[in-house]
């Protein structure tokens, strides 16, 4: 994410860095790329003019042009101006000492408002709370049902109305209703957060604000979050001044925040109406949901990756006591098949290839230009289906797969033998690579990024399926 | 909706919504507003400035802001103009001439004939896709929905109240199902029933993420092999709110499976969605369709002197102010 604007600040600065000192004229023309590089990242054209005109009023000034590398001391200002305008701190949803926490979601149509009511039920259960989510948009057709499969998957009880509302009665009362029962429902399981997913429109109005004030009266709500998309252009600016000033919404969640969008949407809102920006949504599953970081989202604008991010999320991910045991049989060169699935599933559960790297200094370069060639996730399910078709005898000593064991593990895990083949060979190269590793030091380094980052200590080819 | 050759009845009727709904979204109710441009006396610096702020608070981008800037200056000197009026006229025809003379109607000559609908989450699909196969089937044809987005939980269920409420009926398979499948079935279907054109409402997937690409290409082969020559029309859904990367979005597609055409929808907002003028000049992709409001008939040809006239006259309210 912001990775087109990394890369234009990345360029202007090089330019500004590679001189030994500024001139003013210098750091007009590295202002001039940087307020480019806002606008196109979708930045409101205003909010770019100001934050131009804070650095300048900095960079200008005798801070820079005596200092001893002015180009790094314009790329820290430039940074340290951008955490203020994304917010400064992270914050947290705070949640209520009486409960239950409610927490209601709103937005404009499309922005992701239904999946993000799930995502924030279960971070709320990642710390430490019991979710119930409500379905109470009543106006797009299915939403209820989608809230409710989601819930299904994820074990979140979801309150629903007892019966679809028919077309045309008032669909405001049944919404309240909805929001009173999740209430009682939350009091009688002991769930104290409730998350209110409500109903989009294609613009802030008057139905809209009726229908989120009946809600209110109804039920208290404490946090009522504006779901914008992180693609949203110059418009954010607008949507985010109108939820803040008529429909009271405390803070912003970011979705889809996992593309190429370059999160102009994130500064704008923020410098404009002030309202924090809690959480991002990082990907499509219910769990890809984070923490709003300014600081580090400056970093990844500024080219610094987001070294941070990737190790919390291979802790939360990653079974402690799977990892030692896989490591010390690494460490002795003894890595079997069966280890290899367990990293296999691992790499899966801390998000696509594309964004495990993307968090790397330097790794979006990599992924955009090809450099490295990632398993996507259904490769990497596919050799996961190739080991699991093994026999344990042949995931323990895999020299012993000759063409017709191929033939059977290829029908069983609906592959080819060739790819059973390409499997075992960079299982083999792997191997090797581990045993020929001298020194333990060097070994249990590789080994923990093996288990940790995943991919750099294998062979280019040999997680392909 | 005329949606082959419009019927220009029809058409006048819907160019009259199209622009109250345009104006409805700027407060302005019914009347004239005039463009902000207009409040300058003279075609001078200020002008200028108000007009590149018009264009890049609608999303076209600065660069394509200051280029369409350039070319205005240079042509109000070689035609004479000083006021705003002139400006106003020349820029638009300006940017007319290169919108007219799009081949903007939906090919559906195929038997049957194949729609596309791809995009990221959240752009419009299902809803479009519903939307036409309304309106298709009340024009006299017999469409047939593809419910081949089998990933996004209640897909299926938002798709089927759709169509029944258009009474078209619709393929479908089990959520998580393969998608070429369902597509593979519902083509079958269509040819059994004589059902043209099928509809085939695709997963949001984000343009970047090259897994879920090659899956839609690959469902863009398996029409082709049961039905040469479809898809005819690949059209990619993009939200009216989205900014510059809403061209992204266009060229990625366009490199993995080919549009052939874009629906820009919620266009009833405030938003001006003025990166169509980049996906029409960079992309050569003409938008087809606008979807301008909730109702399922609210969505339409795409008609560039309304659409002109809405983005150049400039936001009302601005809360940056």
């Amino acid at each position: 994410m912001f990775d087109a604007l990394t890369d234009r600040l990345g360029l202007a600065f090089r330019r500004i860095s590679a001189k030994g000192k500024l001139t003013p004229a210098d750091v007009e023309a590295g202002l001039r790329e940087v307020r480019l590089a806002l606008l196109e990242a979708d930045v409101h054209f205003r909010v770019a003019r100001d934050f131009i005109e804070r650095v300048r009023a900095r960079a200008v000034g005798e801070e820079v042009l005596g200092s001893l590398s002015p180009g790094q001391q314009v790329v820290t200002i430039v940074h340290e101006e951008l955490v203020r305008l994304l917010g400064g701190e992270t914050r947290r949803l705070t949640y209520e000492p009486r409960p239950p926490t409610v927490v209601m979601l709103v937005g404009l149509q499309g922005s992701g408002k239904t999946t993000t009511a799930m995502k924030v039920a279960l971070l709320a259960r990642r710390d430490g709370h019991q979710p119930l989510a409500v379905a109470a948009d009543l106006h797009r057709p299915a939403a209820i049902e989608q809230l409710e499969q989601l819930g299904r998957s994820q074990d979140v009880p979801v309150v629903r109305p007892a019966e679809r509302p028919p077309a045309g009665s008032d669909l405001a009362a049944a919404t309240v209703a909805v929001c009173r029962a999740g209430i009682a429902e939350a009091a009688a399981r002991g769930a104290d957060v409730v998350v209110v997913d409500t109903a989009g429109r294609l613009q802030l109005d008057q139905a809209m604000l009726q229908e989120l004030d009946q809600v209110r009266s109804a039920i208290p709500v404490h946090h009522a979050l504006l779901v914008v998309d992180a693609m949203t252009g110059q418009e954010a600016i607008t949507v985010a001044a109108a939820f803040k000033e008529r429909a009271a919404v405390t803070a912003v969640v970011l979705t889809k925040l996992d593309g190429d969008a370059r999160g102009g949407a994130a500064l704008s809102m923020r410098a404009a109406t002030g309202l924090p920006i809690l959480y991002c949504g990082t990907g499509e599953r219910p769990q890809d949901l984070e923490p709003f970081h300014p600081d580090r989202m400056a970093r990844r604008i500024l080219g610094m990756g987001d070294v941070l991010t990737l190790a919390e999320r291979a802790q939360e991910q990653v079974d402690r006591t799977t990892q030692q045991a896989v490591e010390e049989r690494m460490l002795a060169g003894r890595l079997t098949l069966d280890d290899f699935v367990a990293q296999l599933r691992q790499l899966r559960r801390m998000g696509s290839m594309e964004s495990v790297l993307g968090l790397l200094p330097g790794g979006r370069q990599l992924v955009r230009g090809g450099a490295a060639e990632l398993p996507d996730d259904r490769q990497l399910r596919r050799m996961e289906a190739i080991v699991l078709s093994m026999t344990p005898e042949e995931r323990r000593r895999p020299e012993i797969v000759d063409a017709s064991r191929r033939r059977r593990i290829a029908t069983g895990s609906g592959s080819t033998p060739a790819d059973v083949s390409r499997l075992l060979r960079g299982f083999a190269q792997l191997q090797g690579l581990m045993r020929g590793l001298g020194g333990a030091g060097g070994r249990r380094g590789l080994a923990q990024r093996f288990l940790q980052g995943g991919l750099p200590g294998l062979p280019p080819g040999a997680l392909r399926g | 909706m005329g949606v082959a050759a419009p019927d220009p009845a029809a058409t006048g009727g819907w160019r009259r919504r199209l622009s109250a709904q345009l104006e409805r979204a700027t407060g302005a109710f019914g009347g004239q507003v005039r463009s902000r441009l207009l409040v300058w006396q003279r075609l001078d610096d200020d002008f200028y400035e108000t007009l590149l702020e018009i264009l890049i608070s609608a999303d076209t981008g600065q660069p394509l802001a200051e280029a369409i800037v350039d070319d205005l200056r240079q042509r109000a000197v070689r035609a004479g103009a000083n006021r705003p009026e002139q400006g106003l006229a020349l820029l638009r025809d300006a940017l007319l001439g290169q919108m007219r003379d799009r081949a903007r109607g939906l090919d559906l000559d195929g038997l049957p004939a194949v729609v596309l609908a791809v995009g990221v989450n959240g752009a419009g699909k299902t809803t479009t896709v519903a939307k036409l196969a309304h309106q298709l089937r009340a024009s006299g044809r017999t469409p047939l929905i593809a419910a081949a987005d089998t990933y996004r939980a209640a897909a299926i269920e938002q798709l089927q109240v759709w169509a029944e409420r258009a009474q078209v009926p619709v393929v479908a398979h089990r959520p998580g199902a393969d998608p070429g499948a369902v597509v593979f079935d519902s083509l079958a279907a269509a040819q059994a029933r004589g059902c043209s054109p099928v509809l085939v409402d695709t997963a949001g997937r984000l343009h970047t993420r090259q897994p879920l690409m090659a899956e839609l290409a690959k469902i863009v082969r398996v029409i082709g092999r049961q039905l040469p020559g479809e898809p005819r029309e690949v059209l990619i859904v993009l939200d009216a709110t989205t900014g510059t990367n809403a061209v992204a979005q266009a060229r990625s597609f366009q490199e993995w499976v080919g549009i052939t055409g874009a629906v820009v929808t919620k266009l009833d907002g405030t938003a001006r969605a003025g990166y169509v003028l980049r996906v029409e000049g960079e992309l050569r992709v003409p938008v087809k369709l606008v979807g301008v409001g909730e109702g399922i008939d609210d969505l339409g040809p795409f008609d560039p002197e309304t659409y002109l006239t809405a983005l150049l006259r400039g936001p009302v309210a601005d809360p940056a102010g």
